[in-house]
């Protein structure tokens, strides 16, 4: 076959046809027979009773079919949205985490908590009635700020959880860290925010749902990462279908970064309220509604400590992290501050002694769960920015400290369960100093000096756990469900194939990915391949897509079923040609009896195995579809070296990204041009967060920063081109030696930025996002502008 | 209801709207030209971007009544039967696409931003001329070299007389 | 949106008496702040009366000593307009800055001087320029035009038809574009003009306003050099999430000596 679709080439896309002509099919654009619209009442206090509720105020507005409530769920038995992460606590106790109710039971704990639903024959009918209903709130005080929240004297979020407090947990070994302080030369501390993110996937979540009474059966099109555990969790948790009648469809998604994983109230109510009402319910979400009611990423504080001896070895590290969970701890919620975070806290280097706290703090703001690396770029910034400032403290060149402190054999177990299998950390640092010629930077920075400009370079030499994950492990960890994923391959008698995979593609690609490793195993051209995902009715389960899991998961799934469609294909062969089994080699498309010229090619073996002719009928089944659930060995562990160089406009505080080099190591690559648009968005939202992103709420919990008019979004020109190579390590846990890429900018970028600033103006207090105010107000504390003055 | 009636992609188009409905409503709901997408409410994000009498407008801030007469151009109008627009080309060859929701919007932009400066602006420029785009897939660095390719292959050799 | 009566009128005189009826009647240019307000049902008008039918708003005349723009042309063909760039250039740039390719294809100059939001780049320019704002009913200074937030001294049934910009000796625009929305988070408009100097500030206080001691300085010597330490007070400068009023402040100096540059530059 034509090696320009294999493994490693640059294939372009097959799903663009349909994005770049319009053709698309999102799920907004889909308009079911009889329809009708849905609107949330939300509620306008971030911390309020809910008293009564006036639904004829809401009937009376012309057009409106119904109004549903708290009430009417629970007369349905409804459930409440459930955590699957069970979290314990260092006293043993189990994390405090009250189910978020679809429609407001009794409180309102956000501001945008749904309250109510307005059915309507049109949207616009449907807003009327919800702007129309009345709803009576008794108003309490909010607790908004996540330092102050766990105080004695803070309002309660839940009245089950004391302190605000959903868990108190630890990682490591507390005695082997502190003695590893006790004996420390040199003592580095910082403290850090890791500001709240807002996802904003362009595509605003949306929702149908369609009740058929003739077969008592649900369908929801929906906007989600995972239609399967949406599925799972509506049935066994909110108790709206078994899963064998209610059939789950996600069908484009225009992007996620984790904000469409979880389960919703809106598109739980849409479904539910669709046999209420016998008419589809469409809901699509506006982009002010998104801002409240998406699920929000980070948001931490941080006091880390790193202990260094004599020759700048680290001896230890240690933090203490409190982690905003919003009103509700959500879906993932729980996994993201601990399991995904503080394991990742050896960064790159080999760390003796590490222990971690973690407090889950609740407060009245929208729910906080995994965005775009989740709890990983959270563990990268402390670490980069703690390896960063150590060697400035030591007046050591920070690549030379990195250098002097990385793992270099493996596998490496780290004192914070990650078993590092395979990696070469000084490979990637080497060329990425070389690509952005470390050795020039201080000629570039005089230089820049001489023109008002103040020039830093700032490093993040990363690593994250992806591939997730192996069940048994996450399983012992609290999780809920098991992380395989699935995948069956439709081989039909023309010798096409249909590949259905639990994995779900918005924005990633793999309908191309998926069919060149399907198109290079099977020697046939990738147009006879056709990638089937995002319903649950199509593919019998899967476990979908986050966690940088698609690759290393899901394609490993293939790739085992491929092996298992080839057995049975040699099978066939061997019959046709009468020979042994054994003796029958597949190679490019051609099955061939060893050491003889006899051979037969892909397309009659696949019919052969449907005609079936003479099959000797105990031995071989007609047919050929095989199928695979592929639970992996282990994490995997990308990682890489991002450099990020700036220039700072002193008079103002604007940054200015001149430069931005990353060398990534994510094993092997299917396709380096997919793989590379995944890095530049990484990378984008990362410095988004480092320098822009800025979600802000009020004393009170308003959400001040509520639009694309106050919340900034990265746009082009706050960007430069990026320089991006690989260093390849092959990864040992999955068939494929891949290791994934889809959250590596993210993870990278924010302390590269920061680490630059700081390098630029001197001194270490800046926090995210640093706006060009805050990067002003920097410049003035600097201790050289101190000094002049 | 308000009778109005434009040409679309070529085509006359018509229908009976209320006052408030926006451009971009009438192409998604009345005609089904469901390629402009809508990813905000504040006139930012430029999933709805379309051109009308030649000019790239943000459909979503935009009555349909304003268009009364003109002639409006969307992504699925672009394509020449089965010959891409050399910008469409562009943005597949350069995968400047990820989820390909902000695409049809992007690459109506891009059209626009080559024919307003008759040629190939620099990169600098380009990059200014795309603010009123956002995109959360790509970090924009593919766009900007698919807006760069497909502008040479709409005017080739023609860099933009800055 | 709620709905409303939508008319297009085509001759001035219309649009007028059509202001007269109805119980909240607005005009929409080009519509990229008035939609807006009303998608979130910030504005709920009984009618809207959409000018862009009636040409005597549009276009650019060049007369002695000034640049004529008529109101209801949009800030692309200020930008590209040959008259404006040879004669103004500085106000070429400054319209082509404004939002983004989207907005200057459909937002106007009436439009955004009638809605005076504190953030727009315009009423910088009519203010530093002397311009007069010519209205269905009078001419009015820019001086006398720009009240308050979101105020003007147009009454309810009067429409902006054009605004004459004296040509002035040299002028400079300089932004600092808020990161989010690209409004003016300071905007500094210099002239040098018939009547001296003057030197207006958007974005930074509820309202565009001059800086007396900027205009004395440059009086003296037109140079960056000779705005430094005049400080702009704080007190009463607009504080929100994305600038502090001391940031602001300090933002005036800073693109009021860049505006300065431009205007020597002759960009």
């Amino acid at each position: 076959m034509a090696r320009d679709t294999g493994i490693g080439a640059r294939v372009k896309r097959v799903e663009d046809q349909r994005f770049i002509t319009g053709k698309g099919r999102y799920t907004a654009d889909l308009n079911r027979p009889g329809q009708a619209h849905a609107a949330f009442v939300r509620s306008p206090h971030a911390h309020a009773k809910v008293g009564s509720i006036d639904k004829a105020s809401a009937m009376e507005v012309p057009g409106v079919l119904a109004v549903f409530t708290g009430e009417d769920l629970a007369a349905d038995e409804v459930g409440a949205l459930p955590c699957g992460w069970a979290i314990t606590s260092k006293d043993g106790s189990p994390m405090v985490a009250p189910g978020h109710p679809c429609l407001a039971q009794g409180k309102v704990r956000y501001v945008g908590d749904p309250v109510a639903v307005v059915i309507g024959e049109t949207l616009s009918a449907a807003r009327g009635g919800a702007e129309a209903l009345e709803v009576e709130y008794e108003e309490l005080p909010a607790v908004v700020d996540l330092d102050a929240a766990q105080s004695s004297d803070a309002p309660l979020v839940h009245d089950e959880a004391a302190r605000n407090t959903a868990f108190e947990w630890e990682l490591g070994d507390k005695a082997a860290t502190e003695e590893a302080f006790a004996k420390a030369r040199h003592v580095t501390r910082i403290d850090l925010v890791n500001n709240r993110l807002v996802p904003n996937a362009m595509e605003p979540r949306a929702a149908v749902g369609e009740y058929d009474s003739g077969t008592d059966g649900f369908t929801l099109y929906t906007t989600s990462q995972n239609p399967h555990v949406a599925r799972l969790v509506m049935s066994a948790f909110l108790n709206i279908a078994p899963e064998h009648k209610l059939r789950v469809i996600a069908p484009d998604v225009g992007g996620g970064f984790g904000s469409k994983i979880y389960v919703y109230p809106e598109e739980t109510v849409c479904v539910w309220a669709s046999s209420k009402v016998d008419r589809p319910v469409k809901w699509t979400c506006d982009r002010a509604e998104a801002f409240l009611s998406d699920a929000h990423g980070r948001d931490h504080l941080t006091h880390a400590e790193l202990a260094l001896d004599e020759q700048g070895k680290i001896l230890g590290l240690r933090i203490k992290t409190k982690a905003n969970v919003g009103g509700y701890l959500n879906l993932f919620a729980s996994s993201v501050p601990t399991y995904l975070y503080a394991t990742l806290l050896s960064g790159q280097y080999d760390i003796p002694a590490i222990y971690a706290e973690v407090d889950a703090v609740y407060t009245n703001t929208t729910p906080v769960d995994a965005y775009r690396g989740a709890g990983r770029p959270e563990a990268t910034f402390v670490v980069e920015r703690l390896i960063e400032v150590a060697a400035r403290e030591t007046g050591m060149d920070p690549a030379e400290f990195r250098r002097r402190n990385f793992v270099t054999s493996f596998p490496h177990q780290t004192p914070v369960i990650m078993m590092y299998d395979a990696g070469d950390y000084a490979a990637s640092l080497d060329k990425a100093l070389e690509l952005i010629d470390y050795s020039g930077f201080a000629q570039r920075k005089s230089q820049a000096a001489r023109e008002g400009k103040l020039r830093g370079i700032g490093f993040s030499t990363y690593i994250e756990a992806c591939g997730i994950a192996p069940s048994q492990a996450v399983g012992s960890l609290g999780a809920g469900v098991g992380l395989w994923e699935s995948a069956e391959v439709r081989v039909n008698p023309v010798g096409t194939v249909e590949v259905l995979t639990g994995s779900h593609s918005h924005g990633q690609g793999h309908e191309t990915t998926f069919a060149q490793l399907v198109a290079d195993r099977l020697g046939i051209p990738m147009t006879n391949v056709a990638i089937v995902h995002g319903d649950t009715d199509k593919v019998q389960f899967g476990m979908g897509t986050y966690g940088s899991r698609s690759g290393a998961v899901g394609m490993s799934a293939i790739s085992v079923a491929l092996d298992r469609v080839v057995a049975k294909a040699k099978k066939v062969a061997a019959h046709l040609l009468e020979a042994s089994e054994g003796d029958i080699e597949f190679k490019d498309g051609q099955f061939t009896v060893s050491g003889t010229d006899r051979s037969i090619d892909w397309t009659s073996v696949a019919l052969n195995a449907y005609t079936a002719h003479g099959f000797p009928s105990a031995d071989l089944e007609p047919g050929l579809k095989e199928g695979a659930f592929y639970d992996p060995t282990n994490f995997t562990f990308p990682a890489g070296c991002h450099i990020c160089e700036l220039e700072i406009d002193a008079d103002t505080g604007h940054t200015r990204i001149v430069n931005w080099v990353a060398v990534d190591d994510f094993g092997e690559i299917i396709n380096p041009m997919i793989v590379e648009g995944q890095v530049h968005g990484g990378i984008a939202q990362g410095v988004g967060q480092a320098l822009l992103e800025h979600t802000v709420y009020d004393e009170s919990g308003q959400l001040v920063s509520g639009s694309f008019m106050d919340y900034t979004m990265p746009r082009a020109d706050d960007l430069p081109s990026f320089s991006l190579d690989f260093t390849v390590t092959r990864c040992p846990s999955n068939p494929l030696g891949i290791k994934g890429c889809g959250e590596a900018g993210a993870i990278a970028a924010p302390a590269a930025v920061i680490n630059a600033i700081t390098d630029a103006v001197g001194h270490e207090d800046v926090a995210m996002p640093a706006t060009a105010e805050a990067v002003w107000q920097a410049i003035r504390k600097s201790p050289a502008r101190e000094a002049a003055e | 209801m308000t009778s109005v009636s434009m040409t679309v992609n070529g085509k006359p188009a018509s229908g009976e709207v209320e006052p408030r409905t926006l451009l971009v409503d009438f192409l998604r709901e009345h005609l089904r030209l469901t390629g402009t997408h809508v990813g905000c409410d504040t006139s930012q994000c430029g999933a709805c971007v379309v051109h009308v009498d030649g000019t790239a407008v943000k459909s979503c801030t935009t009555l349909a009544l304003q268009c009364e007469g003109a002639d409006v151009l969307t992504i699925e109008g672009l394509a020449q039967g089965d010959q891409l627009h050399p910008m469409q080309e562009a943005f597949r060859e350069h995968h400047a696409l990820q989820c390909g929701f902000c695409t049809p919007g992007m690459i109506m932009s891009a059209i626009d931003i080559i024919n307003r400066h008759g040629g190939v602006p620099d990169e600098t420029t380009i990059r200014h001329e795309l603010e009123g785009n956002l995109c959360r897939c790509t970090g924009y660095h593919n766009i900007v070299k698919a807006v760069i390719a497909g502008g040479e292959a709409m005017a080739p050799g023609r860099a933009a007389a800055e | 949106m709620y709905d409303f009566n939508y008319h297009r009128p085509s001759s001035l005189d219309e649009a007028v008496t059509l202001l007269g009826q109805g119980e909240d009647v607005k005009v929409l240019a080009g519509g990229h702040t008035l939609l807006p307000t009303m998608k979130q049902r910030l504005a709920a008008p009984s009618d809207v009366v959409d000018l862009s039918r009636i040409a005597a708003l549009k276009g650019i005349e060049a007369t002695e000593g000034a640049v004529r723009i008529g109101a209801a042309t949009s800030h692309a063909d200020v930008a590209a307009s040959g008259e404006v760039r040879n004669r103004i250039p500085a106000l070429a740039a400054l319209a082509a800055r404004i939002g983004d390719p989207h907005v200057r294809n459909r937002g106007t100059l009436g439009g955004s001087i009638a809605n005076n939001d504190p953030n727009a780049d315009y009423p910088a320019a009519c203010l530093a320029l002397g311009a007069t704002i010519v209205t269905t009913k009078r001419e009015i200074a820019a001086d006398d035009f720009f009240v308050d937030m979101f105020e003007t001294a147009l009454d309810e049934d009067e429409i902006v038809t054009r605004v004459d910009f004296p040509v002035p000796r040299r002028a400079g625009y300089a932004k600092f574009p808020n990161p989010a929305s690209r409004y003016a988070l300071v905007g500094v408009f210099v002239a040098e003009g018939g009547d001296g100097i003057r030197a207006a500030v958007t974005g930074a206080g509820p309202c565009v306003f001059r800086v007396p001691e900027m205009e004395a300085a440059l009086g003296h010597d037109f140079s960056p050099a000779a705005l430094e330490g005049i400080k702009v007070d704080a007190g009463g400068l607009n504080a929100d999430i994305h600038a502090s009023a001391d940031y602001r402040a300090h933002l005036v100096g800073v693109m009021a000596r860049r505006a300065v540059e431009a205007a020597l530059e002759g960009r």
